[in-house]
């Protein structure tokens, strides 16, 4: 090989930057696919969003849906329920939140149904505040679905969700 | 060729991980400084690209084991759903369906190089055999490989060539249901086959290994079949000389192998395999893929069903004894006027029996596959060892430096 050169770059030099450079483009097509194809497919993205139809919950009624492999409740809150909810102190909440920051309606609550603490699905209808209990290792929920006693961090997550309409609920 | 390497890492790290583990030298003194015949041609660039090959099947097929069901009930849906729902899944499952042709053409162009220039004759007597040894895995993956998207010709070809085995006398049935796990192609065959396909590809890097390995001792032959006598007159250092070559060769091969894939890539596949595989319709052609017709035609001209198999067999395994058929001297068909023109015959009989493999097997096709498959064994057991006794070759260059010289020198006249 001819030593380095400290003048002109030579036509040598020019194809083997040139030839990386296609190379290098060549390489980088050929493993986007293989790496991408291991992200959500056409039918997991399919099942991002579930619709809901919320017109044959009573009042005081839970449904739980399955929304991206876990559960989700959709509550059907009585006005007892939504007053319980609305006059909590911050000061009685380990993770303060006001319940009209986790509703779009009040008489219609969706949270996802995962304990916060290590993951159970939380009882329905059960707890000191009629909200929800898990069995696992004893956390309370209100009827807003907000931590109040035990070992759960946070409240039950809000999912993103919308009202297409009065009988119809959009998930995700 | 081979022994300790001369290479001296730069750095101080590099020194004390050579030390260590010589791997830097290792591949310093096989695909850097490691000699290369001068006067290689093209056809000595297949090897390299089969290397490519067998990565690009491995990684494409590790990918689509992500998404595919090995279940008779789910294998065909999830097929499609490869096609149709992960996200760049036709690419991969097309480049890999077309990706099994491609292997095929090389490793055939690979092969009739060895054929044509004497590349199996001593000291290269292990490489060949590893090479036949490779072939008969490539034969058994991509079989396998072809049963597993549960269409019609999967189902219906591993019914046929699985039924192949109870031909053997004695022990033949038992070992069809042994194979099967059960009483005909279902489920169970579906699952091994799946486990084996997966397995089987390492089985031929591991192969790959000793192949090269073995060319490195002997070191390649090269078109005008005399061995290297002057290491510097008559080689050139692999890199940057054949690692260009190959590489150029390469994208040349590539362009080939994306025309399938991009424009056309059900060409080389069958239309029935579009269809879900049924026990209980059989397609009106049974055909296997095209690299395997020139044997289905071997097996189908024979009238005894034994006598087909063992011809079939026959057909591959007498490659093994290729040394010891061809008595030449001489190496390189070029120097072999005589052997010249019975290898093209062999060629054009070899692409014979693979249009009649897809014929159906009925009156004038089954005496023309009769007479090639005369021709073709005729060719190994008979022409080979007498040619080597009858010929009168061509004088031979005296070393690959002259043969190259020679020939620049009889360009230079022309042009002058």
């Amino acid at each position: 090989m001819a030593a380095a050169s400290t003048t002109e770059p030579t036509r040598r030099d020019m194809l083997f930057i040139a030839n990386g450079a296609v190379a290098a483009v060549g390489v980088g097509a050929l493993a986007w696919p293989l790496i991408s194809q291991m992200n959500p497919d056409a039918s997991t993205l399919a099942l991002a969003s579930t619709e809901v139809d919320i017109s044959s919950i009573p009042e005081g009624g839970i449904l739980t849906v399955k929304w991206r492999g876990k559960p989700v409740f959709v509550r059907h809150r009585t006005k007892k329920e939504i007053e319980e909810a609305a006059s909590v102190k911050a000061a009685d909440m380990p993770d303060p939140q006001a319940d009209s920051a986790r509703v779009k309606k009040p008489e219609w609550l969706v949270v996802v149904g995962v304990c916060t603490h290590l993951g159970c699905v939380p009882l329905g209808h059960s707890g000191d505040y009629d909200g929800w209990f898990c069995p696992c290792h004893g956390s309370v929920y209100d009827t807003s679905g907000r931590i109040r006693k035990g070992p759960a961090p946070r409240n039950l997550e809000v999912p993103a969700y919308a009202f297409l309409s009065d009988t119809k609920l959009q998930i995700g | 060729m081979s022994g300790h390497s001369t290479y001296v890492p730069k750095s101080a790290l590099g020194r004390w991980f050579e030390s260590r583990l010589p791997i830097m030298g290792l591949i310093h003194g096989s695909f850097v400084v490691y000699p290369v015949p001068r006067n290689l041609n093209y056809f000595w660039t297949f090897g390299g690209i089969l290397s490519f090959m067998l990565v690009c099947q491995i990684v494409t097929g590790i990918v689509l084991a992500m998404h595919y069901t090995p279940h008779v009930d789910y294998a065909f849906t999830s097929v499609e759903y490869i096609m149709r729902d992960v996200n760049w899944g036709w690419v991969i499952r097309y480049t890999h369906a077309n990706g099994a042709s491609m292997f095929f053409i090389t490793v055939y162009l690979h092969m009739l190089r060895g054929l044509y220039y004497g590349s199996y004759k001593a000291p290269r007597e292990v490489l060949w055999i590893l090479g036949v040894i490779i072939y008969l895995l490539m034969m058994a993956t991509g079989f396998m490989g072809y049963v597993l998207p549960w269409g019609q010709m999967s189902f219906w070809g591993a019914t046929v060539i699985t039924n192949l085995f109870s031909a053997i006398p004695l022990v033949g049935d038992a070992i069809t249901t042994w194979l099967w796990g059960g009483y005909s192609v279902d489920n169970p065959t579906l699952n091994r086959f799946f486990s084996l396909h997966y397995l089987l590809p390492f089985m031929i890097a591991a192969v790959v290994v000793l192949h090269v390995w073995a060319l490195h001792v002997t070191g390649q032959n090269n078109p005008a079949g005399v061995e290297v006598k002057n290491v510097e007159r008559d080689t050139l250092p692999f890199t940057p000389y054949a690692t260009v070559k190959d590489g150029f060769a390469l994208l040349c091969f590539l362009i080939f192998f994306s025309w399938f894939v991009f424009y056309a890539p059900n060409y080389l596949g069958h239309a029935d395999n579009y269809i879900e595989a049924t026990p209980l319709v059989t397609p009106a052609h049974i055909v296997p893929a095209w690299y395997y017709l020139p044997f289905y035609a071997i097996l189908r001209a024979i009238p005894s069903k034994l006598g087909g198999v063992m011809a079939m067999f026959g057909a591959i395994v007498v490659l093994a004894f290729l040394p010891w058929l061809d008595t030449s001297r001489v190496k390189s068909a070029a120097y072999r006027p005589l052997y010249k023109f019975f290898f093209w015959l062999f060629v054009v009989s070899c692409l014979g029996l693979g249009f009649l493999g897809a014929k159906p097997p009925e009156g004038a096709y089954v005496i023309a596959s009769r007479l090639l498959t005369l021709y073709y064994f005729g060719f190994f057991l008979i022409i080979m060892p007498l040619l080597g006794l009858f010929e009168t070759p061509k004088p031979v260059p005296a070393s690959i430096a002259d043969a190259v010289l020679a020939k620049n020198s009889a360009h230079a006249q022309a042009h002058s």
